[in-house]
């Protein structure tokens, strides 16, 4: 899986580049970097470079602000798929030879660092809501390794980067004593993170990236670079009338996400990112098993599948979506429409998804730890929420939207349980901290966590690594 | 943190309303745009980069330590200007040229 992508690297970043994406090079001409994985881009525009592109093929048709929810799947075979679209109040039911699901992972599944006024100053988009992982868990899918959360460790308050802290200027983790930390622990994110939430249940709180002392051509640069990515942190040190040289910046970890981008999690691919519906591929954030693809990595995966798709419509056809199943989705979305029995509305019960998580799921609350007895108390909940979130009602096909949204983040929460609850050791701190096996165990568990749904329940499935330059094909 | 938006200066071109990756941003019947889910807002500042009037101010929540400042973007070519009004009506400018990288 990684192999693939890797061949990719320099050709999409080379289109990229084409396109019009700003990367910083050297008097040779060759890009800079920045640690061993990272170029130095100027991506704000990196998003309208990329729609602009797509605009401009032929014989593209794009929806825009229509949301699938839901996949049609008969036999193990894709047939189209199910949306709705806010801005014209109608309901998409569309029949596809084959299906591409590259939609983002999932925010928002359990409470944020800012859970009030600015809940949406996350790391991850807040409006990645876990669909493309819940129509594929829904369809019976087989996915992995949903164990393997992302936190990610940010600058304090604005959920800012601080990769750019550390690799670009340098800047050390140290605690309130002055101490820098993070020698101690290592420096993969996962450590990272667990030295801060160390250091402060220890008393040696907070935490914070030294940035006191460098020089005002670095604190220049810093606040420029900050406005193109993540403006909140330089407009927070404006408004604070000091610049990082004068006072370092304060850290703390994020809630956890689901993002095969970074981790591992997402659908069960084959090395031509075929899932295990036939005639659904997958790319990016929710295609499993190749993590720290980033960016680049998913434009790779992207184009994979898009052969892998075109090379299966040539030998595959007679997609058919029958009356019954259109029915029903019909059905369901105007229950929700016409419906008003409920007395809760989709933010509260939200909310009470993402207390649950924190709380019993390995949350910030618990410094991201759990134990099976507390998975079992989050199951019990989440499936309750499931229950009140049937009759929720809309006023209109926005609403429509985040009942759905919501229905997809309680699917995925069930998955991330289920998977927290199988691997049997604490492989990653933080990531996957179960206070009942907290060693790591190489002999029972260098291996994958796989899971799909089957009679409604959610079957775990143990798979070996695939070794060195072998490619996957499915076979069972 | 959020953005408001100055009705006074609303033209309803819709930009905002185009860019919002939220859908937060809607037209009203006055056809002057407004933020309906103000506590969604990502702060991408997307539609402050859009707008052509500069009626839209992006702001920090004091839970995330605003103090109060508003934020816009004049755009000339290349260049974004970005401007901080501050509550006690100081100034701060930082231009940015979109065809530089970030040096770090």
């Amino acid at each position: 899986m990684l192999l693939t992508v890797s061949e990719k690297f320099n050709e999409v970043t080379k289109r990229l580049e084409k396109l019009g994406l700003v990367i910083l090079k050297d008097e040779n001409g060759k890009y800079v970097t920045r640690g061993n994985r990272n170029l130095k881009i100027n991506g704000e525009n990196i998003k309208p470079i990329l729609a602009n592109a797509v605009e401009s093929l032929p014989n593209v048709k794009i929806l825009n602000r229509v949301n699938m929810t839901d996949f049609f799947v008969r036999n193990n075979r894709i047939n189209g798929a199910f949306g709705i679209g806010i801005e014209n109040d109608t309901l998409y039911i569309i029949e596809a030879n084959a299906v591409i699901v590259a939609t983002g992972g999932a925010a928002g599944l359990y409470k944020p660092n800012n859970p009030g006024f600015s809940r949406h100053k996350m790391w991850y988009p807040p409006f990645n809501t876990g669909a493309g992982y819940a129509m594929g868990i829904r369809s019976g899918a087989e996915m992995t390794s949903f164990e393997m959360r992302f936190i990610a460790l940010r600058c304090k308050d604005t959920i800012a980067p601080t990769g750019t802290l550390a690799q670009g200027v340098g800047a050390k983790q140290i605690n309130s004593l002055g101490e820098v930390y993070e020698s101690k622990y290592g420096i993969t994110t996962s450590q990272r993170v667990y030295g801060t939430v160390n250091e402060n249940q220890e008393g040696r709180g907070p935490c914070y990236l030294r940035t006191e002392g460098i020089t005002s051509k670095q604190d220049e640069a810093l606040k420029k670079a900050y406005l193109n990515m993540a403006p909140s942190q330089t407009i927070k040190w404006i408004e604070d009338g000091k610049n990082p040289s004068e006072q370092n910046v304060e850290i703390e970890g994020t809630e956890p996400y689901i993002v095969g981008g970074h981790t591992a999690s997402g659908y069960w691919v084959d090395t031509k990112r075929a899932t295990t519906i036939k005639g659904l591929f997958a790319a990016g954030d929710v295609a499993g098993g190749c993590p720290q693809k980033y960016v680049t990595g998913a434009l790779a995966e992207g184009e994979i599948a898009a052969l892998s798709a075109l090379e299966f419509i040539n030998k595959n056809n007679g997609v058919h979506i029958d009356e019954i199943s259109a029915r029903e989705r019909i059905e369901e979305a105007e229950g929700f429409l016409l419906e008003k029995k409920s007395r809760f509305s989709v933010e509260q019960l939200e909310e009470a998804m993402q207390k649950v998580m924190d709380a019993y799921a390995g949350g910030i609350k618990t410094n991201y730890r759990f134990n099976e007895k507390q998975l079992d108390i989050a199951d019990e909940k989440i499936l309750n929420i499931t229950q009140l979130s049937k009759s929720l009602h809309a006023d209109d096909f926005q609403e429509l939207m985040y009942i759905y949204e919501l229905r997809e983040r309680l699917v995925v929460c069930r998955s991330v349980i289920a998977h927290l609850r199988a691997r049997h050791e604490t492989r990653w701190h933080c990531f996957a901290e179960n206070l009942d096996y907290p060693e790591k165990d190489d002999r029972n568990f260098k291996k994958y966590i796989n899971s799909r749904i089957e009679n409604g329940k959610i079957k775990i499935i143990l798979r070996n690594l695939v070794q060195g330059g072998a490619a996957y094909e499915h076979n069972d | 943190m959020s953005i408001m938006i100055d009705k006074s200066k609303c033209i309803g071109c819709g930009k905002c309303h185009i860019v919002c990756p939220g859908s937060l941003i809607k037209i009203g019947d006055d056809k002057k745009a407004f933020i309906k889910y103000p506590k969604d807002c990502w702060g991408c500042t997307s539609c402050i980069k859009e707008c052509p009037v500069y009626a839209i101010g992006f702001y920090l929540g004091a839970d995330i330590g605003g103090r109060g400042g508003l934020v816009h973007i004049e755009s000339d070519a290349d260049i974004l200007r970005w401007i901080i009004n501050h509550s006690d009506g100081k100034i701060t400018e930082i231009d940015i040229n979109r065809k530089e990288s970030n040096q770090y």
